[in-house]
Formats: C-alpha cells, sequence, structure tokens
C-alpha cells in the first residue's frame, strides 16, 4: 500500500473538483442504490442517467446481452422526466453532498433546450457541476439515427443547450466513436459553444440468441460498453487530443470513459489526453468500482513519481514528440 | 476470509442500507439432483438477510471477461456458523458463470453482493400457507416455511419439476412443513402434471389465506391465477435476468401495477423479486419477451418512443 500523495484535484472548464472520477451515465442510477456501498459524494462528480423532459418507460426486455469482456444494452433511456428527476433525485444529490454532472437527452434539438431550462431553474441547481449532452442517444426525427454522428446536429443541440445554462455552467458534448472522424464532431461541438467533450459512449451492436435464432435484445441492437472497448475511447481520445494540440480547435477538456475497470485503465485514458474518468459498467461488476479506481489511480500515480494528477493529462502525447 | 473492502486498504463497508459486499469463502459445495449446493462464509449477508432476498456473484475472478453478476435466491443463512455467517445458495449451470460457480473448489473466493431485494411478506395472523417451488426456485420456501411456522401458521408445500433430479429439497420439505405434495411433468415421483394441477385442492384443503411461490414466470402466472380462483394473494419471487443485481443497470424491468393503479416498468432487482402476483402484468410475457404494456407509465407511442 503506497502512501498516495498526489493531488488530485483538477479543474475542469472552470469548475474544480476534489478528484478526476466520475460514475458514468447510465451506469449508476441517480446515486442512492450505490450510496449504499460508498459516499457518492466523495467522487469528483456522480453523473446521472440521462433525463428526458417526459416520463419514459424504456424499452421491453430482454435488455442486455453479456459480451466478451462487456456487455450489450438497450435499455431505451428509461427515466422519470426532468420535472420528478429535479424535484426527487437531484434534490436528494444536493442533500448528501454530491457534486453532480446532470446528463440530459432529447428526441429533438428543443428537447435538450426544454430539459436544460428546467434543470436552471430547480432549486437543487446549485449541486449542478456541469450538464452533459448526450447526443448519442436515439434521435426519433432522424430514423433512429444519433445527432453525435452529424457535425450539423451536434453543434445545434450544444449551441441550444449553451444559451439555456449560466455561463459559469460548463456543458460538457458526449460523443459516439460510430463515426469517421471523431475529430470533426468534436471540432463542431467545441464551435458551438461545448466546455468540453465526454468520450466515448457506447458503440452499436447486436448479438443472436442461437437457441432462438433470433436477436437476443428486445429492441434488436444495442450499446457495447465495457473493458472490450477500452481501446476505442483511448483510441478517440489520442485523436481529438491530438486535433487540439494542431490547432483545429479550441482545446478544451475530455472526460475519458469506456472499459476502465482498474486504475491502470483509468491511466491509459488520462495518458491519451482525458481530464476526468468515467466508470461505466465494471460497476456493474463491482459497486465501489469508482471509488476503487480513483484510491488505485491515486497509488498508480504516486509509484511513478507524479505530484499531481494534471500532470499525466497528455502524457503519452508528449512521449511520443519525444520518440519523434 | 477477508471483506473485498480490508483488501483494498480502507474501512470495511458497513451494512449501510442493509446491504454488504464480501468476499465469501466455499465450506461445503454438493451436488443434490441436477443442482449444486454451495455454502460460502460470508459474514453480514446472514445477520441481514430474509427468506426472499438474494446474494449478487462476480464470477471467474478479478480479471473475469465475464463482468455481469449472477444473482442467486438465498436458500438459507446461518448467522453464527463455526466460521462465522454463512450463506447458502443452489446454482444449476446453465451458462459460463454458473458453470464456473458449480466448479469452485472448497476454499475458493467469491465476491458477494447481499442481502438484496424485498423478501416474503410474512402475515401478521397464523394464517395456513401454501409454499410452492418450480425446479430450484424451491431453494428460499424451506427457510420461509420455518418462518412462518415460528409464527404458528400451517405450511403445505407444493414442488413440481420436470423428473425427479430437477426437484430441489424434498427431504427438506418433509421436515420443514405440514403438508407435502409433489408434481412431475413425468411422473417419475409423485402426481404426474404440473403444480397448477394440484394446487387448487391443496389451498382449499388447507383454507390457505396466502400462497407463496418462486419459480419459472409461467409457473408464477399459473399460481397467481389459481390464487386468484380460490380467492388467496399470492406472493411470487421473479425470475429477471439482471446485470447487477443492485438496481443501477436498468436490465431486470417488468411491468407491475402500483396500489395507484397505475403500471411501470419497474427493477425487479429492487422492487422485487418478491411481486404481489396480481400486481405483476402477465400480458406482457410472451415468447420469452417482456412487453411494455401501451398503458405503462411512458410507454412508446405511435409516433416513435
Amino acid at each position: 500500500m503506497v502512501d498516495a500523495r498526489v493531488d488530485m484535484s483538477v479543474t475542469l472548464a472552470d469548475v474544480e473538483l476534489p478528484n478526476p472520477l466520475m460514475t458514468a451515465s447510465g451506469c449508476a442510477a441517480n446515486g442512492k442504490e450505490l450510496h449504499r456501498f460508498f459516499d457518492v459524494s466523495t467522487l469528483g462528480a456522480f453523473v446521472t442517467k440521462s433525463v428526458m423532459a417526459a416520463p419514459r418507460s424504456g424499452r421491453g426486455t430482454p435488455r442486455m446481452a453479456e459480451t466478451p469482456s462487456g456487455m450489450l444494452n438497450s435499455i431505451g433511456l428509461q427515466g422519470p422526466g426532468i420535472h420528478a428527476f429535479v424535484e426527487n433525485d437531484l434534490a436528494w444529490l444536493k442533500s448528501v453532498g454530491a457534486r453532480v454532472l446532470v446528463s440530459i437527452a432529447g428526441g429533438s434539438s428543443g428537447e435538450f433546450a426544454d430539459v436544460a431550462a428546467v434543470l436552471r431553474q430547480s432549486p437543487a441547481f446549485d449541486c449542478v457541476v456541469g450538464v452533459e449532452v448526450n447526443i448519442s442517444c436515439p434521435n426519433v426525427a432522424n430514423r433512429g439515427l444519433v445527432f453525435a454522428i452529424d457535425p450539423l446536429a451536434s453543434a445545434k443541440v450544444v449551441a441550444l443547450v449553451r444559451e439555456q445554462l449560466p455561463r459559469d455552467i460548463p456543458v460538457f458534448a458526449k460523443l459516439s466513436p460510430d463515426v469517421t472522424d471523431i475529430a470533426s464532431i468534436a471540432s463542431a461541438c467545441v464551435k458551438a459553444g461545448a466546455s468540453g467533450l465526454t468520450m466515448i459512449n457506447t458503440l452499436l451492436g447486436m448479438v443472436i440468441d442461437t437457441d432462438r435464432m433470433r436477436p437476443q435484445l428486445g429492441g434488436l441492437t444495442g450499446g457495447l460498453s465495457g473493458p472490450g472497448i477500452r481501446p476505442i475511447a483511448v483510441r478517440a481520445i489520442w485523436q481529438v487530443r491530438a486535433a487540439m494540440a494542431e490547432g483545429r480547435f479550441r482545446t478544451v477538456p475530455i472526460i475519458g470513459v469506456g472499459g476502465v475497470r482498474t486504475g491502470r485503465d483509468a491511466l491509459e485514458l488520462v495518458a491519451a489526453g482525458a481530464s476526468a474518468i468515467q466508470v461505466g459498467t465494471a460497476t456493474f461488476n463491482d459497486p465501489t468500482a469508482p471509488v476503487r479506481v480513483l484510491r488505485e489511480l491515486e497509488n498508480l500515480l504516486a509509484d511513478k513519481g507524479f505530484d499531481t494528477f494534471t500532470q499525466a493529462v497528455g502524457a503519452a502525447h508528449r512521449r511520443q514528440e519525444v520518440y519523434r | 476470509m477477508t471483506e473485498r473492502a480490508t483488501v483494498n486498504g480502507s474501512a470495511p463497508l458497513g451494512p449501510r442500507g442493509g446491504v454488504v459486499q464480501v468476499t465469501g469463502e466455499l465450506i461445503a459445495t454438493r451436488r443434490v439432483g441436477a443442482y449444486q449446493h454451495l455454502t460460502f462464509v460470508a459474514p453480514g449477508v446472514a445477520e441481514l438477510a430474509r427468506p426472499g432476498q438474494f446474494v449478487a456473484l462476480a464470477v471467474g475472478g478479478d480479471t473475469s471477461a465475464n463482468l455481469l453478476r449472477r444473482c442467486f435466491s438465498i436458500h438459507k443463512v446461518s448467522p453464527s456458523g463455526t466460521y462465522g455467517g454463512t450463506v447458502d445458495i443452489v446454482v444449476a449451470a446453465h451458462g459460463p458463470g454458473t458453470t464456473w460457480i458449480t466448479r469452485l473448489a472448497m476454499h475458493d473466493e467469491v465476491d458477494i453482493v447481499g442481502p438484496l431485494g424485498k423478501p416474503f411478506p410474512l402475515p401478521n395472523e397464523p394464517v395456513p400457507c401454501v409454499l410452492v417451488g418450480g425446479g430450484y426456485g424451491s431453494a428460499p420456501l424451506f427457510w420461509l416455511a420455518e418462518q412462518l411456522a415460528a409464527k404458528g401458521c400451517h405450511v403445505e408445500m407444493v414442488l413440481g419439476a420436470a423428473s425427479e433430479d430437477r426437484l430441489f429439497g424434498v427431504v427438506e420439505a418433509r421436515r420443514a412443513a405440514d403438508g407435502l405434495t409433489v408434481t412431475t411433468d413425468d411422473g417419475s415421483v409423485g402426481t404426474r402434471g404440473w403444480v397448477s394441477d394440484v394446487l387448487p385442492q391443496v389451498i382449499r384443503l388447507s383454507q390457505a389465506g396466502v400462497v407463496y411461490g418462486c419459480g419459472p414466470m409461467g409457473m408464477l402466472r399459473s399460481i397467481t391465477e389459481v390464487a386468484a380462483a380460490q380467492g388467496v394473494v399470492a406472493q411470487v419471487a421473479v425470475e429477471e435476468s439482471m446485470a447487477c443485481g443492485v438496481g443501477v443497470c436498468m436490465t431486470c424491468v417488468m411491468p407491475v401495477t402500483g396500489p395507484d393503479g397505475t403500471t411501470r416498468m419497474v427493477r425487479s432487482c429492487v422492487e422485487g423479486p418478491v411481486f404481489r402476483g396480481d400486481r405483476v402484468r402477465w400480458d406482457a410475457f410472451e415468447n420469452g419477451y417482456g412487453l411494455v404494456p401501451a398503458d405503462a407509465v411512458g410507454a412508446p407511442t405511435e409516433t416513435g418512443h
């Protein structure tokens, strides 16, 4: 056991957090369940399940399939709607002292803006340290495609949400890896006013139930997550960080997410350019995973001689330059 | 025997919210018909658990490629065993996770979270009860029978399975219950047929006030219908596949009607696994799918979700 003495604090778009560890949207519900296992206020931020304007049942079952080092899910954004969310869930998170990154979703860009407006007006808004715009969710108006594959659609959502929120509340756009050039989507979001980016959302996948010889999920396709997709997250973060360094668009913080199960996994995303880390699917395996990863990351950074967490952000880019 | 939290270098987790995460040590494992019956030392779980609750086991060790927890109803607990509190489960090897569990050797360690979910509600009065188990779904019923008997309830058990080797706990049932009826699909033992064939008579003769059921969904639906026809409430423990067991993944949902008459997609891991049978929307279950009833809160509309 290393006597960790690394300064783990990090500033994300002018918001200072005591540490870079977060839950991942949709992998932690809205806090009460995990609070039985660890104090959610010890996280850098708690990220809530994407909330839409109205209550939503989500899809039927089966909703999940286990995959090699991961899983496929097809929940369908089940949720209480923004009004019940701010009244119950956000108020509870505030009551336990959590810093909250609220994930919002919409079927249209207007719905995103409406959800942000209700959030801003809620009495519990002062526990909100940022808004994560889930543009990688199903877009009904666009025949099942997601906003995040289209730079213009992505930019429109980000701009409308930005307008609804005070300037000191950062807006993070959550990107999909299912695109040809993720840097161009990142660029569109940053130019539209995103204070930062969250990468990556799940990949679209499918599993066939070979006993029944039909798709295993009721929703046919689903989002692939877990350690199996970690190399894709590392690649996406690396590419976007490199594009910022090349001056293609303004440098903003990246929240890394995708297949993090251990402190070593987190460090990989950090070295690729992530300034914060979300732990998602690993929480299903170990409900204490977010705080365990924090502890492991801190010990690992101490072992490697880092004094501060931020020294490690993007470190692999600098090493690569030396190699050149 | 170490608690996981201690291994990770912090104070052991307390029973916050009535649940603990511990490293369980296997101290007994034996084949019972088609199933494997395992006993783990799992400090904290036994002290908190009640019949109907379940435990969620991580499988394959720390670097396992099978990330999702496997959930099992608690067969029994012993809060003060020689090695500390123990918890028993019954497992059928279906896939890689359950196969891994059935192959565990003595003193192997497994990460266990529990107890989870809502237990069977117990009657306030000493009313006669019928406990119905399908296959190894009967696992939690013997412990329930003991608690009901302690309250002065007359307890009848009905155990059913496809064949004799798929019955679980016939000997235990003879000890724990006042009366036992066994059915098998193939007639290899007991009455040939389904539990729902004998249940009406068992309810009538025992003048039961409550029916408890645990087993496959189709059987739970029949139990609910038979109980309703006899004017009796059924309390059923459902089986839905779960990824986490603790309420965060949203995969184990099913449509259940609340006291307000409204149907919602609820998580069977936290709002169940025990539901009043007449509250479950059995009409939504079809051909391996669980559909969202059109009248459920937030159900998809014609124009898309």
